[in-house]
This record gives C-alpha cells, sequence and structure tokens, in this order.
C-alpha cells in the first residue's frame, strides 16, 4: 500500500487534477456532498476496519483473486507471445464492476445513507450495484439508458430480481452517457440521503480516484500471480476502456514498472474514419463531461456526440480524466477496435479456450490478436478479461446472423 | 476610445429598494427570430434582465423542460455565436434590460475563455451564468470576465452550507440563489427552509441576491420576494413557449402568441411589487 500512496498523493492532486484533467465541474449544489465523499473516504481507506471488512467480502462474497490463467491454445493459435487471461469473469456477478461498488456500498453505509443509485450501460455495473445492496440491505434505483434496456433485457430482469429499480433514461442517445445524466439530476435532487455510487473512473472529484482505488486489486493480484507462476513481470497488458476501470484498475500497479507495455483498447464501433463509434481518445479532445474535464467525443461547438459501440458498456463519447493524463503522458497507448474486430475475438476466444467474452473484455481480446503474433514466444502478454459475455450472447447472435453470409471466421 | 458603459446588472442593482424580475429563455427556442421577439415582449411585461440560455445536449442541472426547449434550439443547431449575435441586435435595437447569457462550461472551454468574455462584452451582454463551474474552478473565467467589464455570476444552495460565506464574498453582479435542491423546473411547493438559507445567504454577501430553481407561480413570487432582491423564473416560461411552438413559428399567428407570453410573465412580475 505504502508505494501506491506515495503515488497517489501526485495524481490527482488535491483538486482533484490528474495533470490537467479531472476536477470538479458540477453544480453548486453538490459541492458539498463531493466534500463529504472525499473526507468519508479517506478515512475508511485508512480505516483498519473498513479494509477489513471489504477485503471479508471481496474473498468470501465476491471469490477473490480471481485466478490468471494461461491461455495455451489461443497463445497457439496466434503463433507469439505467452498470453495469460486475469479473470475478472470469474467474479461474483461475472464482470470486475464488483469490486468497486462493494467498496462503495460499504462507504454509503458507513457514512449513514440508506439508498443508492447506479448509473449503468450494459448493465454490469447496475447489476453489481443490486447486488451490494441486496447484500448491505440498501435501497438501490439503476438508472440505464432505454437503447441499453433493449440490449440487454437480462441484465434488467437480475437487476429486479434482486430487488432494484431500473429507471429508463430517455434523452440523448439513451445509452450510457444519458442514464449517467439521469443519475446525476436524480442524485442533485436527493442528496442528503442518497450515496451515488458511480461505476467507473469517471465523474467529479474523487470519483475517478476512489474507484481506481477500489479496482487496483486485478492490477496488485495479476502483478503478485505472474511473478509467483514465471517469476517476472509482462511485457505487455491489454484492457479495453469505456470509461475505463478495469483499465485503470489494471495498469495503475504497473505504472512504475517502465518494462511493462500498457495498452488500452477503445471501441472503433463501425470504424474510427465514420461517425459511428468511441475512440474517445482516438478522436476527441478536451471537454467536459459529467463533472470532469477529459478527452470528449464533441462537435465545434462543444455539443456532446453520441458514440457508437457493439459493446453498450463501451458506448460513451468520455472517458476517465486518469486515461487522459496517461495518454498524454505517453505511459499508456490507446488503439481503438472496430465491432466485427470484436466479434471475431468473441469466437476465437470461445473455441480456443472454452469461454464467452464480454463484449468490452472481446475488445482487449482482438487487440492481443493484432499485438500477439508479433511478439516472441519468450515475451508474456496479459489480457484484462473484464467479464463474461452470458448478458451478449443475443447481441452476437444477432450480429452474426447479420454477417453470415461475409463467413465470420474463428 | 470610448468610455466603459457602467455594467447593467450593477445599475439594475444600483436602486436596491426595488424587486427585481429575471426571466429565463432558451435561445433559438422555438428559432432565432422568435427568441428576439419574445426577449422584447419579456422586458415589456417587467423584465429588468433578461437570462438567455445556450442550448446544451448534456444539460445536467436542467429538468425535462429546459431540457426539451435546447433540444429544439439545438435542431437548428443554435451555439454561442448566435447567442451574442442576438444580444447585439437586442441592444441595436435599444433595449436597456440587462442581458445574462446562460451556458454550460464545455460550450464556452471550446469558444475559448478569453474570446469568450472578449467577445460578451463586445457584444453588449453584462455577465453569465456557468451552473457546471463552482467557484473552486472558476478562477481563469473571473479573471478574464473582469478584465472585460462583465460578470460570472455565481451559485449558492440550500446545500451549500459553510460554503456559502466563501462564495458571498466572491460574488459580482448577483448571487443566484437556487431555491430548491435538483434541477430546474416548475415545482407547485418550496422548501419550507428557504427563507432561513435566503437570510444566511444575505447575511454572507454584499451583492445583490436573486432567487431561482422551480418557482412558477405569481404566489411564489409573492412569497419570496421579501427575501430577494430579485426573483429568476424559468421552467414555467418556457413551458409556455412550448406551449405556443406551432403559433410562435406561424407568422400570422406569432405577434398573438408572443402577446399571451408577455401577458403570462407580466402576471409573474407584477406580483413582484
Amino acid at each position: 500500500m505504502s508505494e501506491a500512496q506515495t503515488t497517489a498523493r501526485v495524481v490527482p492532486d488535491e483538486k482533484g487534477r490528474f495533470g490537467e484533467f479531472g476536477g470538479k465541474f458540477v453544480p453548486e449544489t453538490l459541492m458539498n456532498a463531493l466534500t463529504e465523499l472525499e473526507q468519508a473516504f479517506e478515512e475508511a481507506r485508512r480505516d483498519p476496519e473498513f479494509r477489513k471488512e471489504l477485503n471479508n467480502l471481496l474473498t468470501e462474497y465476491a471469490g477473490r483473486p480471481t485466478p490468471l490463467t494461461y491461455a495455451e491454445r489461443l497463445t497457439e493459435a496466434l503463433g507469439g507471445a505467452r498470453i495469460y487471461l486475469k479473470r475478472e469473469d470469474l467474479n461474483h456477478t461475472g464482470a470486475h464492476k464488483l469490486n468497486n461498488a462493494l467498496g462503495q456500498g460499504l462507504l454509503a453505509k458507513r457514512m449513514g445513507k440508506k439508498s443508492i443509485i447506479a448509473e449503468t450501460g450494459a448493465g454490469q455495473h447496475g447489476v453489481a450495484s443490486a447486488t451490494v445492496a441486496a447484500k448491505l440491505g440498501l435501497s438501490c434505483q439503476v438508472f440505464m439508458g432505454e437503447e441499453d434496456i433493449r440490449r440487454q433485457s437480462l441484465n434488467v430482469f437480475r437487476m429486479n430480481l434482486l430487488g432494484s429499480e431500473v429507471i429508463p433514461a430517455v434523452s440523448g442517445s439513451r445509452t450510457l452517457k444519458d442514464a449517467t445524466n439521469e443519475a446525476i439530476r436524480h442524485w442533485v435532487s436527493h442528496v442528503d440521503e442518497t450515496f451515488y455510487v458511480i461505476g467507473s473512473v469517471v465523474g467529479p472529484h474523487p470519483y475517478p480516484y476512489m474507484v481506481r482505488e477500489f479496482q487496483k486489486i486485478i492490477g496488485e493480484e495479476t502483478r503478485s500471480q505472474i511473478q509467483e507462476m514465471l517469476g517476472r513481470l509482462p511485457d505487455e497488458v491489454i484492457a479495453c476502456v469505456g470509461g475505463g476501470s478495469n483499465a485503470i484498475g489494471m495498469f495503475y500497479p504497473f505504472l512504475q514498472d517502465e518494462s511493462v507495455a500498457l495498452r488500452g483498447v477503445e471501441a472503433a464501433g463501425l470504424g474510427i474514419d465514420t461517425d459511428k463509434h468511441a475512440a474517445t481518445l482516438s478522436m476527441g479532445r478536451p471537454g467536459v463531461i459529467h463533472g470532469s474535464l477529459t478527452y470528449l467525443l464533441q462537435d465545434e461547438n462543444g455539443q456532446v456526440q453520441e458514440a457508437h459501440s457493439i459493446s453498450a458498456g463501451l458506448d460513451y463519447p468520455g472517458i476517465g480524466p486518469e486515461h487522459s493524463y496517461l495518454k498524454d503522458s505517453g505511459r499508456v497507448t490507446y488503439a481503438a477496435i472496430t465491432d466485427a474486430e470484436a466479434l471475431e475475438a468473441v469466437q476465437l476466444l470461445c473455441k480456443t479456450e472454452g469461454i464467452i467474452p464480454a463484449l468490452e473484455s472481446a475488445h482487449a481480446v482482438a487487440e492481443a490478436m493484432k499485438r500477439a503474433p508479433h511478439m516472441s514466444p519468450d515475451q508474456v502478454l496479459v489480457i484484462c478479461l473484464s467479464g463474461r459475455g452470458d448478458k451478449d450472447v443475443l447481441t452476437i447472435q444477432d450480429a452474426l446472423s447479420d454477417t453470415q453470409e461475409g463467413g465470420v471466421q474463428a | 476610445m470610448t468610455t466603459i458603459h457602467q455594467n447593467r446588472i450593477d445599475h439594475v442593482f444600483a436602486d436596491r429598494s426595488r424587486k427585481r424580475f429575471i426571466p429565463f429563455i432558451t435561445v433559438g427556442d422555438p428559432t432565432l427570430e422568435v427568441t428576439y421577439k419574445i426577449a422584447h415582449a419579456l422586458v415589456e411585461a417587467g423584465a429588468d434582465i433578461l437570462e438567455l440560455g445556450i442550448p446544451y445536449s448534456d444539460p445536467l442541472a436542467d429538468g425535462p423542460t429546459i431540457q426539451q426547449a435546447s433540444q429544439r434550439a439545438l435542431k437548428h443547431g443554435v451555439a454561442i455565436k448566435d447567442a451574442l449575435q442576438l444580444v447585439v441586435k437586442l441592444r441595436a435595437s435599444g433595449m436597456e434590460a440587462g442581458l445574462v447569457l446562460f451556458s454550460y462550461v464545455n460550450p464556452v472551454f471550446q469558444y475559448g475563455i478569453e474570446r469568450f468574455f472578449a467577445d460578451l462584452a463586445a457584444s453588449g451582454a453584462d455577465g453569465v451564468v456557468i451552473p457546471d463551474l463552482p467557484v473552486e474552478e472558476s478562477g481563469s473565467a473571473i479573471a478574464a470576465a473582469k478584465k472585460h467589464g462583465v460578470h460570472v455570476i455565481s451559485l449558492v444552495a440550500p446545500t451549500s452550507q459553510t460554503r456559502i460565506r466563501m462564495i458571498g464574498e466572491q460574488a459580482t453582479g448577483f448571487l443566484y440563489c437556487v431555491s430548491s435542491l435538483g434541477v430546474t423546473g416548475a415545482r407547485t411547493e418550496l422548501r419550507g427552509d428557504l427563507t432561513d438559507f435566503l437570510k444566511r445567504v444575505r447575511e454572507s454577501t454584499t451583492a445583490p441576491t436573486a432567487v431561482g430553481f422551480g418557482i412558477s407561480t405569481p404566489e411564489q413570487v409573492r412569497t419570496l420576494a421579501p427575501h430577494a432582491d430579485a426573483v429568476i423564473v424559468g421552467s414555467a416560461i418556457v413551458r409556455e413557449i412550448e406551449r405556443y411552438g406551432e403559433q410562435l413559428q406561424d407568422p400570422n399567428q406569432c405577434d398573438d402568441a408572443v402577446e399571451k407570453i408577455k401577458n403570462f410573465v407580466h402576471q409573474l412580475s407584477s406580483a413582484l411589487q
């Protein structure tokens, strides 16, 4: 913890800035709540009791640590670097999202809040929040874009089954961005009694920092697992980026390891040369979204543009401010993968490893498919498999039947 | 060299014995031409300062009424430059009321902070409200505003608590007191502790205070008038504009519709005195 604490003091600074990015661009009504949250989080993370309670939940409830799996047949199929998968898909509820939801849920309880709200894209953070609410005895409302409700009906049912209410966001593109707008509007109206559990490293300070702290367990585990297995660090680590919480969680503990290349993968949708993509870092420029200064897909007047990705979890025109900082500093490089490439990756991972990845995570797999063949067999590449794909099978089925004649191959 | 005239917001509040009325409308809803007409009607109906909203794709602090007005205006691509041109036109037609733009922070950033305040002042506007730019983030905006003789209007909310003093001390132009938690939008009931909040704000600032968010009826205006220097009404007026949307865009019916909106606003403003 000591090394991480030193780094945490550098970014973000006391104003919540990662370099020029981050900050608190929110209505005055929320400012006091953010200060309270900042104080409560700082107290909690230093409190051994809080850490113990969270660790117990992470091990005995969520099933951590998640395994690091050697992907032998995928490695053979690609014929290059040895590939390892960090299995966040085996975390309870099927994605890394629970790590953060448990942390924030415990914090909500500690602050005496009885109800939590959350935004969700693919539904994974909504399900994680609903799960935590049930486990900790809190009431929970989840804001979800109408378009995503359609794409992810199974997750909507899951949230209901877990006792949460799903509230459709009907403004704008009716996806994650609009769900977040609605969640913030609700929070402004009910700020005294409600805790807003943000699902990614986005939003005003202290959220990007707090969510990173709850997610960095992914990279910490990976770092010690690979050292135990191979006695060395990986050469490259790849993770998908929507808001960017699994990527930050994976990358953060490796930031000081200069020999480890870190690569984030955005959604290129139908292609970054079209207007249907979610490649914020590749195609956007700095602006303010959801309380934070960060790269943003926007038009020349500063109006936020709608993003597109087959993966609801990556379908977001902003990105966590720390990613903007890491891009500009050059420590992390970012690529973009199209819908079609992600679908190919889904099929390859299914057939070689018997793992159905979430469409989000398939973007990281697809980037590995491009990189691994150019690496040597004594090099090691780790993919953060952020979630499982059960929620996506209908979307995948639809997409594959559309491209049938193209003969998508595995 | 031209002499710099007094900022019209300061001029309006030079006499604090009179209560002031500040209506809000969205620029370009339903069209820029109609906004020009409505702006004049609002002044005829008793407005002392107009708040002109620049439409935004993601208006976090606004409820459904103003969100939809924004969407209508964005359909014809209305942006900061259009709002500035509207101000130029209004001033050219002799309008003497205070003119305050309302914009979310991102369009201002993209326009460029220095350029925005230079153009704002040159257009004849007197200030800007940026609802998602809290005091902590407003340093460069305030510096640019000061340089050009216009105001960045600060907001203070019932949840501001210990922040009230800090915000009150640096407020210029007027201090926008958020009368209800949550987003903009007409409300049937106002908070019971609102007058306590307004009292605390007035004790912490020398700036004039204007109360708004959720005020929609003459009764509410009458109740709040003693506790602030001005009352702001937005969504209730935008709702009327929405209601007459079709007539406003029909050359034969437009003037009648504007007259109806003027009468509605007059009822609100006349409840002040």
